[in-house]
């Protein structure tokens, strides 16, 4: 499943899309940084409730696919322009982590 | 091993914000260059997390990445307090970082396992008061 398409889905928000077209090829969920860089894996869709901006060199140097934000964590205008600058997917939903994993298990 | 290419960057000790950004900016160099995604993603990551100590730790420091024909090293230096215990520094989820670094994701304990788990070589050189020497290398094959 391409980012964009899990973007257009009703569940989901598309705060960034430089990269509509990565594929997802698996989920990883945490919110401490250095936990995530080390084990998720390039082109995951990365779940998390973490808003600072040091996500973005997380996903950038992890190489996940994007980052989605649940609960419906909101970003500062910064983060969401460096994501920009940085082609960095980020989509949000209203799901919480639990929901969002089990939802992406299915469709992915 | 003569030496191909040389990127060098200074770390800002006192932006939190911009951590990360010397491997960024290292991580497109790399790409520039052709090297396989797996090869640039350790090299990212054990550099963030280098880095993302230097700011936490030692009030930044200067980053190193020679790119070799057989691997990647990168030399992290930095004059902050050094590591007290290596030993005890390597093992996860041991950290000192304070709450406030917490809160903003890091001080896991993962850094210098993750620097350990993503490069074939790591080298620490530390003296209390005077400031740690991370030498890492990713073998190309």
């Amino acid at each position: 499943m391409k980012v964009k398409d899990l973007a257009n889905s009703d569940l989901f928000t598309a705060i960034t899309l430089p990269q509509g077209d990565r594929e997802i090829n698996g989920v990883y969920v945490g919110d401490l940084l250095s936990w995530v860089m080390g084990r998720a894996q390039s082109d995951n869709a990365w779940v998390t409730i973490m808003s600072n901006i040091n996500i973005l060199a997380v996903a950038s140097l992890s190489d996940t696919s994007c980052i989605i934000l649940a609960e419906s964590v909101k970003l500062e205008e910064e983060v969401i322009k460096t994501a920009m600058d940085k082609e960095i997917n980020i989509l949000s939903t209203n799901m919480d982590i639990y929901n969002t994993a089990v939802y992406l298990s299915k469709v992915i | 091993m003569p030496d191909v290419l040389n990127f060098h960057f200074e770390v800002d000790g006192d932006d939190f914000k911009s951590a990360g950004h010397a491997s960024f900016i290292c991580k497109k160099n790399l790409r520039q260059l052709g090297i396989s995604p797996e090869i640039i993603r350790r090299v990212s990551i054990a550099m963030y997390e280098g880095e993302i100590n230097m700011v936490i730790h030692a009030r930044g420091g200067s980053a190193d990445v020679n790119v070799y024909e057989d691997c990647i090293e990168i030399i992290l230096a930095d004059k902050g307090p050094g590591i007290k215990n290596i030993k005890q520094a390597m093992q996860e989820g041991y950290s000192t970082a304070t709450d406030n670094i917490r809160s903003l994701g890091f001080g896991a304990g993962m850094g210098l396992p993750n620097m350990k788990r993503y490069t074939d070589y790591m080298d620490i050189k530390s003296t209390v008061g005077e400031g740690t020497t991370i030498t890492m290398k990713v073998n190309f094959e």
